[in-house]
């Protein structure tokens, strides 16, 4: 932005293109604490289901964008979908992503650990009972057929950011996009066989409360890197990712002392989260105090979804919607109220004159959940027409952990007998009938 | 007076609770335990390292009843623990001989029968 009209011919900054990569490598780790914050919140005999659901969206998006996400993503400017020059990374190279002062490659590593985090997110509503082979296809399917196009929309000059749709870090393709989905698994999959009837609570809220730490470092590269540079706006992100957050946390941190005279560190983890969510999409487009507010304000209708939940029938079981689609939705629609051009060199808000920013900003908070939650839906119904989502209730019992991976977050090792290649490999059977 | 101990799969634990709840019997002691009953083991494998997996987490709950309860409080494990397949467990009677309630000195009979019912 106000560069000199000579520099039509884009290079690559150096300053711009080290914070990138560095800004990169944070998001990818946010996956790993999105794993631990997961592991954490399920049952001790699910824990490394969970994480590996995560795990597993670093293989299977990171591929998929590489083949043919990225392109349908950020390949042109078709109104609904990108172009497919870009897959398989034909044409992504050394020299500069349009637009930015970057290589085309960095940009591409940027937005491909943004796919996989948003793939991670939505397996919180489905943990701790759904199988683990079509969660892998489900996830291959939903990065290309619901990340990729969101992504269009919001930032690969599809028609929500052509129409003036303003965010900056992924309020429509990652966190509306993996709430509302989230929404739609949990229904699709149907709720853990013991949900409502006893209490299935966090097994080591250690790890939550890391976890949750772990997202906040990564969301700085999350919300830093997305001015793809070292410019104004990726400064304001930067600051802002430190601001509301903390607003948040402190905002829920009096609500949990009102409600319940406790204040609590899985809350803490969860503020934190809902915090960065919040300031997501609007980082780069509001002053410091504005996202002040925004922590404050905005932490009170998350906190009660996620209170009011539990008491639903819906088995989103680890409140993907409350913390990303619900903050995400809030954190679009707060631009069109405060955005300011005298920060952001964009576009003002309603309360600075401009109620048509407010217009826009809303048509994305209609059009994004509509799309993720129906295509989720029937996603999700096709892979369970060809393959169960679930497995007998017995396996929920005994847990994913030994089911699907054949190994224990947390094994005792007594009673492990070494089975040697040369003792030959015999089929365990039952040493006595019932 | 017996003391009825049920050894019991974990994840019927809850089941189990709630049936002897039903069933009226109060005063229960659980622990965590491991063992083997003979059923299926486990395979599991660490890198390289491949093993069976004898022992099985359990949840081994023990109830002092007075006589007229044993029957109740073992009908009540069974319906709560049984799922038919290999594992589901124990239930061991074994004579008590004495009981006594430490808050009170109570004992026997007194020691065993819940306050407040």
């Amino acid at each position: 932005m106000g560069a000199p009209m000579l520099a039509q011919v884009a290079q690559v900054d150096t300053g711009d293109t080290a914070w990138m990569l560095a800004a990169t490598a944070l998001v990818l780790m946010m996956t790993i604490a999105l794993g631990l914050f997961y592991a954490g919140l399920v049952r001790a005999k699910n824990a490394l289901n969970t994480f590996m659901m995560s795990v597993s969206a670093i293989a299977i998006a990171g591929v998929m964008w590489a083949l043919i996400g990225y392109s349908l993503a950020f390949d042109g400017t078709g109104d609904l979908v990108g172009g497919l020059n870009y897959a398989g990374l034909h044409d992504v190279t050394f020299a500069p992503r349009d637009g930015t002062t970057i290589p085309h490659l960095v940009f591409f590593a940027f937005q491909a650990t943004f796919c996989i985090i948003t793939v991670a997110l939505i397996s919180g509503a489905v943990v701790e009972r759904m199988r683990f082979g079509p969660w892998m296809v489900f996830a291959a399917l939903w990065s290309v057929l619901v990340y990729s196009v969101l992504a269009h929309w919001g930032f690969g000059g599809g028609w929500l950011q052509e129409g003036g749709t303003l965010d900056f870090a992924g309020g429509i393709a990652v966190e509306m996009a993996s709430g509302f989905s989230a929404l739609a698994a949990a229904i699709v999959v149907g709720a853990r066989k013991d949900y409502g009837r006893i209490g299935l609570l966090p097994h080591n809220s250690v790890l939550v409360l890391l976890g949750g730490g772990l997202l906040w470092f990564g969301w700085f590269g999350f919300n830093g890197g997305s001015g793809f540079g070292t410019g104004d706006a990726s400064v304001l992100a930067f600051a802002n990712t430190l601001l509301c957050p903390a607003a948040t946390l402190f905002t829920w941190m009096m609500l949990d002392l009102i409600r319940d005279r406790k204040v609590t560190a899985v809350g803490a983890a969860t503020a934190i989260i809902a915090g960065c969510v919040l300031i997501t999409p609007a980082g780069g487009f509001i002053s410091p105090a504005w996202s002040l507010v925004l922590g404050v304000l905005g932490a009170i209708p998350v906190y009660f979804v996620i209170v009011y939940r539990p008491r639903t029938r819906v088995d989103e079981t680890l409140d993907v919607l409350a913390a990303h689609g619900t903050a995400g939705l809030l954190g679009i629609l707060f631009i069109g109220f405060v955005a300011q051009q005298s920060w952001n060199g964009v576009s003002d808000g309603w309360f600075y004159g401009n109620i048509s920013q407010l217009g826009d900003q809303a048509l994305a908070a209609l059009a994004t959940p509509l799309y993720a939650f129906g295509m989720t839906f029937v996603l999700l119904k096709l892979v369970g027409a060809v393959m169960p989502l679930r497995g007998p209730d017995h396996d929920e019992s005994l847990g994913m952990d030994s089911i699907y991976h054949g190994e224990e977050a947390y094994p005792s090792g007594e009673g492990a007998i070494l089975v040697t290649p040369e003792a030959g490999e015999e089929a365990p059977v039952p040493v006595a009938q019932p | 007076m017996k003391l009825v101990i049920g050894i019991v799969r974990p994840e019927r634990a809850n089941d189990v609770l709630e049936s002897l709840y039903r069933a009226e019997v109060r005063g229960v002691s659980i622990s965590r335990v491991q063992g083997h009953g003979g059923e299926l083991e486990r395979v599991e494998t660490y890198r390289g390292t491949t093993v069976k997996v004898e022992l099985s987490d359990k949840v081994r709950f023990e109830i002092a009843v007075t006589d007229p309860f044993v029957q109740p409080t073992i009908d009540a494990l069974c319906e709560g623990a049984r799922t038919g397949e290999v594992g589901d467990g124990k239930i061991f009677v074994v004579p008590m001989d004495r009981a006594v309630r430490i808050r009170t000195g109570e004992e026997d009979n007194a020691a065993v029968t819940p306050v407040g019912t």
